[in-house]
């Protein structure tokens, strides 16, 4: 008989299994209520100081040791603040008065808080690095454990509360076998991190608060199971099933298709030239999103049309053939440019964001178009281009002729606003595919903000009325004879995918490592079965998930 | 005491990585440099959270001021860095 570990759940955001040791993600350090006696003031300061230096040390290290130059860049200017001068200064008058080191660090660092808090935006932003020295000098003067991503000698499952991004640029995915997050939702930073790197992970499970350090794991983080309490044999022997199932699943090829040979497009979700070649490596049958806002990130000009013709040529030649669908720049709500959007928008998911931004700045579209009609021609790929965040029938057109009068034959629009999918057949009559964004339509069908980490249950995309949207959108797709897509993060999922398919949807994008399993999930269903778990989720019988 | 008016050339003003680059500037310099809004109080340069408090935004002016040997010339390098638009890091 086997015994049944207890189970927590959350939900899945990264396929995988594994098993490990807990290791918690180190909480802010607290300052006990009594406070110390100061015998010394200038001892207290020199602690204060001394304390703030071995922090930025550590910082600048970590800096020149890590490889990626985004996150070294991220580290070196979080050490510059623990460098500041003028944190001695306030240092120096909070001793003065008898605080002790670590409350003096927190009355100097408060008064800089405030002053960047109050001047808003871009520079409120820069508060979580604050908070982030601030929490490490203070952990440091009261002998607390640091906060942050744990050092540990072997692998382990990391347990947080949610990840920042500050964590997740330095997080070292060889140390980690999955992330497990209290809080988050499935498009939270965590959920992108997990999928780009290919760890399984589990968001939004409140009991997870409950793992103590070093405990044994096994994640599950298609289904969002956490089996607690294992043995080190259940621990291996996890991990070495996992290891045969990855083994079938690099072997795993060919187009996709369910048990009775009704093919589904497999395609892959990339950001930049360097995921263009994942796409062979998986064996899926192109690209079925190529965002491009990485040409445009930490610029204060967009790109030239040559310097956009020279990335996107790379990128087309990758594709040996296989089909690419670019969407046209997505700047605004959580990915502001400053020659695009503009500053200070009350509530930017509702402002001026994806196509919309062209009604302001109508060339840098112009300019991107023209750049990829001329890559297209030169490599003769063949390339489907796609405008986000469109909500009207005339804005499909406009793009869609745009796109024509540009040369490129093949132009749809993207699904992301619950009008859109109201009109769907309407936008068909111009637009020659459809392609559903599962993230942002379910933020603005629910009402709940992609960030809301507590709000993530409304997020989940099982909700009824999200599938009954994609139903309509599938449903104009198929009376139109045109191609309907789904590129959010749903489409990734090995439960959902049969949804979808049974929904009418005709292709299915996601990250490269989600291919094999989603191949799997539809090789063994017949189209019968995924409409019949269609028709189920759509009741709402499955209260979300099976 | 040598000055110097420079107009924030980065469009997104004076802060994260423009702000960083400047400090850094500041910091390989010899003598002391303050930093203030035309208006307002000279604050430390070598100072990035009260680089960052300012607030300067693209096209507004900053007045940079220093003293003693080799001013002119440190106030020069560093202005240099104010009035460029920072662009991609890569």
């Amino acid at each position: 008989m086997t015994v049944v570990s207890p189970r927590l759940k959350g939900i899945g955001v990264s396929s995988g299994v594994t098993a490990g040791p807990v290791a918690l993600m180190g909480p802010r350090p607290r300052l006990p209520d009594d406070r110390p006696a100061v015998a010394d003031a200038e001892a207290e300061a020199a602690a204060a100081i001394a304390a703030l230096n071995f922090i930025a040390e550590d910082l600048e290290e970590r800096a020149a040791a890590v490889a990626m130059p985004r996150a070294a860049e991220v580290l070196e200017a979080t050490a510059m603040i623990a460098r500041d001068p003028s944190l001695e200064e306030g240092i120096r008058l909070a001793t003065a008065k008898g605080e002790p080191a670590a409350w003096a660090v927190h009355r100097a660092m408060d008064h800089f808080r405030e002053l960047l808090l109050d001047l808003g935006g871009y520079m409120a932003e820069r508060v979580g690095d604050l908070d982030d020295v601030r929490d490490r000098t203070i952990a440091r003067l009261l002998g607390q454990p640091m906060p942050g991503v744990p050092e540990r000698d072997a692998p382990f499952i990391l347990v947080a509360d949610d990840l920042a991004p500050a964590d997740t640029v330095t997080l070292n995915p060889e140390r980690v076998l999955a992330l497990v997050t209290i809080r988050g939702g499935p498009t939270s930073h965590t959920a992108i991190l997990a999928r780009s790197l290919g760890l399984p992970a589990v968001v939004a499970c409140g009991e997870a608060a409950a793992l103590g350090d070093g405990e044994l794991v096994a994640v599950d983080g298609a289904t969002g199971v956490i089996r607690v309490g294992i043995t080190q044999e259940e621990v291996v022997s996890t991990n070495r099933a996992e290891e045969l199932r990855r083994a079938a699943r690099a072997a795993s090829h060919g187009p996709g298709r369910t048990a009775d040979g009704h093919a589904v497009s497999l395609l892959v979700n990339i950001g930049d030239a360097a995921g263009a070649a994942s796409v062979a490596k998986v064996d899926a049958e192109g690209v079925g999103l190529f965002r491009t806002e990485f040409l445009y990130l930490d610029r204060q000009d967009p790109p030239s049309v040559d310097e956009q013709v020279a990335l996107y040529t790379e990128v087309f030649k990758a594709m040996g053939g296989r089909k690419i669908v670019v969407r046209t720049l997505d700047a605004g709500a959580d990915k502001p440019l400053p020659f695009l959007n503009p500053e200070g928008e009350p509530n930017p998911a509702l402002g001026v964001r994806g196509l919309r931004t062209a009604r302001r700045s109508p060339q840098v579209l112009a300019d991107q178009l023209a750049a990829l009609a001329l890559a297209q021609r030169a490599t003769g790929a063949v390339v489907w281009v796609m405008a986000p965040m469109v909500a009207t029938v005339a804005e499909a057109k406009g793009f869609t002729d745009l796109a024509h009068e540009h040369g490129l034959t093949i132009a749809g629009v993207m699904v992301e606003i619950p009008a859109a999918a109201l009109r769907a057949a309407d936008l068909l009559e111009h637009a020659d595919f459809l392609s559903i964004g599962t993230n942002d339509l379910a933020q603005y069908t629910l009402a709940v903000d992609r960030m809301a980490g507590e709000l993530a249950d409304l997020l989940d995309p099982w909700q009824p009325a999200l599938l009954d949207l994609i139903r309509m959108t599938a449903e104009a797709g198929l009376a139109a004879g045109k191609s309907v897509g789904v590129c959010g993060e749903a489409a990734a999922s090995p439960l959902l995918a049969p949804v979808l398919v049974g929904l009418g949807v005709t292709s299915l994008s996601m990250s490269a490592s989600a291919v094999a399993d989603v191949r799997d999930a539809l090789a063994a269903v017949t189209l019968a079965e995924c409409r019949e778990m269609a028709a189920n989720a759509l009741a709402g019988r499955t209260t979300g998930r099976p | 005491m040598a000055q110097r008016e420079v107009i924030v050339g980065s469009r997104i003003g004076l802060h994260s990585r423009p702000a960083a680059l400047f400090v850094k500037a500041v910091a390989e310099q010899h003598v002391k440099i303050t930093i203030r809004k035309p208006e307002g109080a000279p604050v430390d340069a070598r100072s990035i959270l009260r680089v960052l408090a300012l607030g300067a935004k693209n096209g507004e002016t900053v007045v940079l001021e220093a003293d003693g040997d080799g001013a002119e010339e440190a106030l020069e390098a560093v202005a240099t860095v104010v009035a460029e638009d920072h662009d991609d890091p890569a």
